[in-house]
């Protein structure tokens, strides 16, 4: 009996793709986000309020991923920005491959911002590199506070915790301290926004992309 | 669960190692998982289990080496074992240290019959 030494990563391939993504991402200086929730955190919703709000000159573009139906990407479309939903059938992550896939007929360098909008799951998605800049967290009032100790990984994560549906606070059982000095348990450095579809937070939300978005036209936000 | 999907990666990686090592038998893979990995072990091995079956690899076993999440200290250079989350030094206080470890997802080794 001997022993062969592999030392890989088990997702090589997934981190393959990704390295080539993010080298074309850096190429053509576009902010890339993957945003990563539970089913029914305001995911979509968030999208629609920042795609409402985006500076129409500005060039942003989605994915965004479901194991079945186009719903999402009927209700992004109608900002105008460009829009493609990606089905997985039934896989409950984005990987890599289906990003470069999606990905292939849009031309690159004609885009500022792209914005991922994973499957419902805190788990899955977290092993998935995409080749993106930051992969934001959303966590609602109607969930517990403890999903940051339940689910660390994608908090430790992400850059950028937003805690959506605030305008429920008043009528749910959920201590937005407790849930936020859970998040800062698991991650002390995370960033936190609080919003809602009613337009708290909107205007911070909206000035965080823009800054990250200046830093990677300026070159001094390079993703590793 | 993509730990179904996690199973497949690693048996084309050692599809892609048979080649190099050809006519030796893999009898064992041995992974390590870190607890920052976002992979259930258990459903892991019961994902291994059933992707296996009635397959050549039946006969692979499977060990998984699990890793806890270990930080650094930048301010004094401590490197602790982070229990419960609590990621601040427990050393000089610091707040903001680094993981050194329970991030990995990785194939570590196969065993072969000679």
């Amino acid at each position: 009996m001997s022993q062969i030494a592999v030392e890989k990563k088990v997702l090589n391939e997934n981190q393959k793709i990704a390295a080539e993504l993010r080298e074309k991402f850096r190429e053509h200086k576009i902010l890339v986000v993957n945003i990563i929730s539970s089913p029914g955190s305001g995911k979509t919703t968030l999208l629609e309020r920042t795609l409402e709000r985006m500076d129409k000159s500005k060039r942003v573009v989605l994915l965004t991923g479901d194991l079945q139906t186009e719903n999402d990407a009927t209700r992004l479309a109608q900002w105008g920005f460009p829009v493609k939903q990606i089905i997985t059938g039934g896989t409950c992550h984005l990987d890599a491959k289906m990003i470069e896939k999606h990905l292939a007929d849009w031309p690159l360098e004609s885009f500022d911002v792209l914005i991922i909008e994973n499957v419902g799951n805190l788990v899955c998605p977290t092993s998935y590199d995409l080749g993106e800049h930051f992969k934001i967290v959303i966590l609602s009032v109607t969930e517990g506070e403890d999903k940051p100790l339940k689910y660390p990984s994608i908090f430790v994560k992400s850059e950028l915790m937003i805690l959506s549906k605030v305008d429920l606070l008043p009528y749910v059982p959920f201590s937005a301290d407790l849930a936020k000095s859970n998040a800062r348990t698991v991650h002390p450095g995370i960033q936190i926004i609080e919003t809602s579809s009613k337009g708290d937070g909107l205007d911070e939300w909206m000035r965080w992309l823009e800054d990250k978005l200046a830093a990677v036209k300026s070159g001094e936000l390079v993703s590793a | 669960m993509h730990e179904l999907s996690i199973v497949s990666s690693v048996l084309d990686q050692l599809e892609e190692l048979k080649k190099q090592h050809e006519g030796a038998h893999f009898s064992k893979v041995g992974l390590r998982v870190g607890e920052l990995a976002g992979v259930d072990v258990d459903c892991l091995r019961f994902g291994f289990e059933c992707v296996v079956k009635d397959t050549p690899w039946e006969s692979l076993a499977l060990e998984i080496e699990q890793v806890a999440r270990r930080q650094r200290c930048p301010g004094c250079n401590a490197e602790f074992q982070a229990e419960n989350w609590a990621t601040a030094c427990p050393h000089c206080g610091e707040a903001a240290t680094i993981t050194v470890a329970g991030e990995e997802l990785q194939i570590a080794y196969v065993e072969v019959d000679e």
